[in-house]
């Protein structure tokens, strides 16, 4: 049976469907049969961030409802033989989405693949509440920024009493990424350091994604980050990968680049 | 900018001040939504008992749980007034 993966924030705009395109990737380069399931039900953007926004004729809700079948709905990755993408509806809202439906399609789909992410909507509401609700562990992603911390230590605690396997009694494995690190604002203590937000968060943390253009620029064309092999963000997640399959690799904290005094007035004047 | 603040080592960023805010915060949070019902009516009770004997302020009664993985420890802190009033049990 496939591991259910969330990707969630509470907060929007942190990166969740970057981070849960370029967690499915990732997975599915080294080999994994992985599917990514888009929980945005009226702002579907991860066959966008995907790349597959022409070929999307039937998505989830069409399977929850029975118009379709599973097998009409999943999209095969053309640059990733083990990644599949079911995309959602853009034109339906929330309440789509049942707590029977989604569950029978997770059943559905667990048999056919090794790891199902779920990209969760921004808020708390049902779409939220279902992304995570059968999930078997959630990566939490963050901001090192005040409103993202606050929404994330929100969502962990949802995710500890508002998920099956909380009903259940078990504990849910959470991660934490830290998503648009800027290590020079850091270092200039204009933004949180890692150490802070962990910390404060009590969450294990699973990687560090620099602030990097490159993230951008593979949005623009639909390629997921990680594919990217010159992209430093896209070598984050192919390490946050590896510890998510639970290879024990150091993280890579991004630090300033040490400035000389005739750089430092360069910048500081410019 | 002046010459010297080049060779200063920064002063005292924001991410301090964001960091102390949101300790604080989450602590008051976390507390507020993890905390059984019952402690608001259990401090009350525990007030009026404790004025049976005692003149006490609500604001001196402080009630709190605090949860570990395998227990949970009820703190309760009373602060009585420097001369304490012994009164007959009723």
């Amino acid at each position: 049976m496939a591991k259910v993966i969330v990707v969630t924030s509470g907060k929007g705009g942190v990166g969740k469907t970057t981070t849960s395109a370029a967690i499915a990737t990732g997975l599915a380069l080294r080999g994994f049969k992985t599917v990514i399931i888009d929980f945005d039900v009226g702002l579907r953007n991860v066959d966008l961030i995907m790349g597959c926004e022409r070929r999307v004729v039937f998505d989830f809700i069409n399977v929850i409802n029975g118009d379709a079948k599973l097998h009409q709905a999943l999209i095969k990755d053309k640059r990733v033989e083990a990644l599949s993408i079911l995309a959602t509806s853009q034109t339906r809202d929330k309440d789509a989405l049942t707590e029977e439906g989604v569950g029978r399609v997770i059943g559905e789909l667990g048999p056919l693949f090794d790891y199902i992410v779920c990209d969760s909507p921004a808020g708390i509401e049902r779409g939220a509440h279902l992304a995570m609700y059968f999930a078997d562990e959630a990566v939490v992603v963050a901001n090192a920024e005040v409103s993202s911390v606050r929404d994330a230590d929100r969502m962990i605690g949802l995710l500890t009493s508002k998920s099956r396997r909380a009903e259940l009694g078990k504990t849910m494995p959470q991660h934490l990424l830290l998503t648009r690190y800027d290590a020079e604002r850091v270092e200039r203590g204009e933004m949180l350091k890692v150490e802070d937000v962990q910390e404060i968060l009590a969450v294990p943390l699973l990687g560090v994604i620099p602030e990097c253009p490159s993230v951008l620029q593979a949005s623009n064309i639909g390629m997921p980050v990680v594919l990217d092999d010159k992209s430093p963000a896209g070598k984050a997640y192919r390490e946050a990968v590896c510890r998510i399959l639970g290879e024990e690799t150091d993280i890579v904290i991004p630090r300033a680049a040490k400035r000389g005094l005739f750089d430092r007035l360069l910048r500081r004047t410019a | 900018m002046s010459l010297m603040s080049l060779f200063r080592r920064p002063t005292r960023g924001t991410a301090v001040a964001a960091r102390e805010r949101l300790q604080i915060l989450l602590a008051h949070e976390r507390a507020g939504l993890s905390g059984p019902d019952f402690l608001p009516q259990l401090q009350r009770e525990i007030l009026d008992v404790i004025r049976k004997y005692v003149q006490v302020d609500d604001q001196r009664v402080q009630v709190k749980l605090d949860s570990d993985q395998n227990y949970s420890v009820l703190e309760v802190n009373i602060e009585l007034p420097t001369v304490v009033e012994r009164r007959a049990p009723r």
